[in-house]
């Protein structure tokens, strides 16, 4: 693969990155711990919306990001041509 | 049958299983031994990641600990899975790309240098050492209150079998052996769950169930910030007073996650880049199965603990209670001598003087020990016997899987990274797999014995493995991926400075005599990993800007890593 083509690889996976662990931190941080008490005020069902952050969905949300990458990332390799046959 | 027999039966019937997948799965070469071939499937190594990551303290404790800290609790939630989505993005795919056999191998490599490599796998040593430590001792206390047998002697029969399996197969027979012990030990952890469950709000899903209804109509959390400010507690649900420390403390389990040498260390075993990023994935899946169940367990068995105790003649309390305080782990002192078990929170002063002080009530008369929670569920909701014995095994399967997980690194620090790329580079392949068959033994010996007596800092191990794993391994990785120009001197000038920062500050507050009055930022020891690694980095950053690049064929091992295609199977060479 040319230089050129794997400096734009490397930056759109950074790009990924950056994106999703962006969500990562704003989830488990800001909703589960640092806007937790103001989430508690809302309820989804009998949870207190910043209490189900913290004890549930953010590992709900974990899970997803790493499949939404492993998606992405199927892809990437694919279009420049660097996956494992 | 009574739950002795079938404890039995059942964790004779598991033990048996794992001793026939060990003998199924020997492993013959090194690259068998270390890292089983490079030939396990992602969902295969999901599952053997699920089990070597969830200790007995994950698994009998953690609930427990929700439990009594209510919200706070989330700190062990979030920061013992979160992690994955670092070691998924971050770590593992490059890390597989370059297919060696260690963490050490890595930093060795990347950082051109024999002192960062000795760093390493002194650091991977010590990290594995503590933590193993740990669960010999879990394995212990569960033949003791269950199968009636010392301690020492339950500590032994485990030994046996660790020795068993990990010195016959190495890599590959744990993993094959961890698959077992997953399916044991998530099946005994949501039997009960289920059960309980369906008994308190009505639905089969512990998930759905700790945001459902109780039978009378009011939520079960709603009722159960009721039942904790009745009795001078704090509310279940309440995030108020939330500290900076619940955020370090998150962050440095996350971090100390993602830098553990034996969850690292999986991902070296499935055939591919993309297979080490989807395994990740399934590792998570099936870790979360038990991590979202922990806090509806946790509050289930609190409700439960609260409303069949509480103000309740001490006479006629049902059989568990007594059978439980012959172990002390549940103590009742009647200190009004009224026979009624009165269990608030003495603590709390305003409490105290309105409400218990003219009840004629004189401190709280019960004390109950985290771990049983767990333990005791399936009692306390009056459960059948043959699921208590499960229990018993779900502990020891993870426990056990564990403990062979973390032995295989220090195995693996001992004959690949200290011995053969050391001190006997000529050593043949024959002789090194001797060599980490001894080590393993020898290891397994060893924690036994400290398993039997503990040194006393054992008992802060979480701390120190987390914290060191932060601190060091965790900077060192991502930047010797993430920067091209990041050197030998940078790396090991931040390891060193992390290390001893974080090992400083745990040792002064844990045992120097430092009180919590005197925390920086009010951060206590569990937290403090997250600060070493933020000083590493920064250490590391500034240093590398001073010296020279490294050299071209490092910066084409960095190239190379970068792109998935050509992962041949880790090698030694």
């Amino acid at each position: 693969m040319s230089e050129k083509n794997l400096k734009q690889y490397w930056k759109t996976n950074v790009r990924y990155l950056t994106i999703l662990l962006s969500i990562w931190f704003v989830v488990s941080y800001g909703c589960g711990i640092l806007f937790a008490d103001a989430l508690n005020a809302f309820k989804i069902g009998g949870y207190p919306l910043g209490f189900w952050f913290a004890q549930q969905g953010s590992i709900y949300v974990f899970v997803v990001l790493i499949f939404i990458y492993v998606y992405l990332m199927n892809n990437l390799d694919k279009k420049y041509d660097v996956d494992e046959k | 049958m009574d739950v002795q027999t079938w404890t039995f039966i059942i964790v004779g019937l598991t033990f048996a299983i794992y001793i026939g997948v060990a003998i199924w799965s020997r492993a013959g070469s090194t690259s068998e031994f270390y890292v089983a071939g490079g030939g396990v499937p992602p969902v295969v190594n999901g599952l053997a990641t699920a089990a070597d990551w969830m200790s007995a303290a994950s698994f009998i404790s953690m609930a427990g600990l929700i439990s009594f800290m209510g919200y706070q609790g989330a700190q062990y939630l979030m920061g013992w899975t979160g992690g994955y989505v670092l070691l998924a993005l971050l770590l593992a795919p490059y890390l597989r790309k370059f297919g060696k056999f260690t963490v050490p191998d890595f930093i060795g490599e990347r950082y051109y240098s024999q002192t960062a490599r000795l760093v390493a796998a002194l650091c991977a040593l010590f990290i594995s050492f503590t933590y193993v430590v740990g669960q010999m001792k879990g394995v212990g206390v569960a033949f003791s209150r269950f199968l009636e047998v010392d301690f020492e002697w339950g500590v032994v029969i485990g030994v046996g079998i660790v020795f068993f399996y990990a010195v016959l197969g190495g890599m590959k027979g744990i993993t094959y052996t961890q698959v077992a012990q997953y399916c044991v030990l998530i099946f005994a952890y949501m039997v009960p769950a289920i059960f309980i469950s369906i008994m308190m709000v009505g639905t089969p899903i512990p998930q759905l169930g700790l945001g459902g209804d109780l039978a009378d109509g009011t939520a079960l959390l709603a009722k159960l910030d009721q039942l904790s400010t009745d009795l001078g507690f704090k509310e279940y649900t309440s995030s108020k007073k939330t500290t900076i420390d619940l955020f370090f403390v998150t962050a440095a389990l996350m971090l100390g996650t993602a830098g553990l040498p034996h969850v690292i260390v999986r991902f070296f075993t499935v055939p591919k880049v993309s297979g080490a990023r989807v395994s990740a994935g399934w590792a998570l899946i099936f870790i979360a199965l038990l991590y979202t169940t922990a806090p509806a367990i946790a509050a289930f068995a609190r409700t439960n603990l609260i409303n069949t105790v509480n103000e309740k003649e001490y006479a006629e309390l049902p059989e568990w209670f007594n059978n439980w305080e012959k172990t002390g782990l549940l103590t009742f002192e009647d200190k009004n001598a009224d026979g009624i078990v009165q269990y608030y929170n003495d603590a709390n002063p305003e409490y105290v003087t309105s409400v218990a002080a003219p009840k004629g009530w004189k401190g709280n008369e019960l004390t109950v020990d985290r771990d049983i929670m767990v333990l005791a569920n399936p009692e306390i909701a009056s459960l059948p016997g043959w699921v208590i014995a499960l229990v018993v095994a779900g502990g020891l399967a993870s426990a056990l899987s564990t403990a062979a997980g973390l032995l295989l690194v220090i195995s693996s620090s001992i004959s690949h990274d200290i011995l053969k790329k050391w001190l006997m580079p000529e050593i043949s392949e024959k002789g090194e797999l001797r060599a980490a068959r001894i080590a393993i033994a020898v290891a397994v010996v060893i924690a036994g014995y400290a398993g039997i007596n503990p040194p006393g800092f054992v008992a802060q191990v979480v701390a120190f493995a987390f914290g060191l794993a932060a601190a060091s391994f965790f900077p060192a990785i991502v930047l010797g991926i993430f920067s091209k120009r990041m050197n030998m001197q940078g790396a090991i000038a931040g390891m060193i400075v992390g290390l001893i920062f974080t090992a400083t500050y745990i040792i002064y507050f844990k045992y120097g005599g430092g009180t919590p009055e005197q925390y920086w930022f009010g951060i206590s020891p569990e937290g403090i990993g997250t600060l070493g690694m933020l000083i590493n980095f920064v250490v590391s950053i500034s240093i590398s800007q001073l010296t020279p690049p490294p050299p071209a064929h490092v910066q084409d091992i960095v190239e190379n890593i970068r792109i998935p295609r050509g992962a041949g199977e880790a090698t030694g060479h």
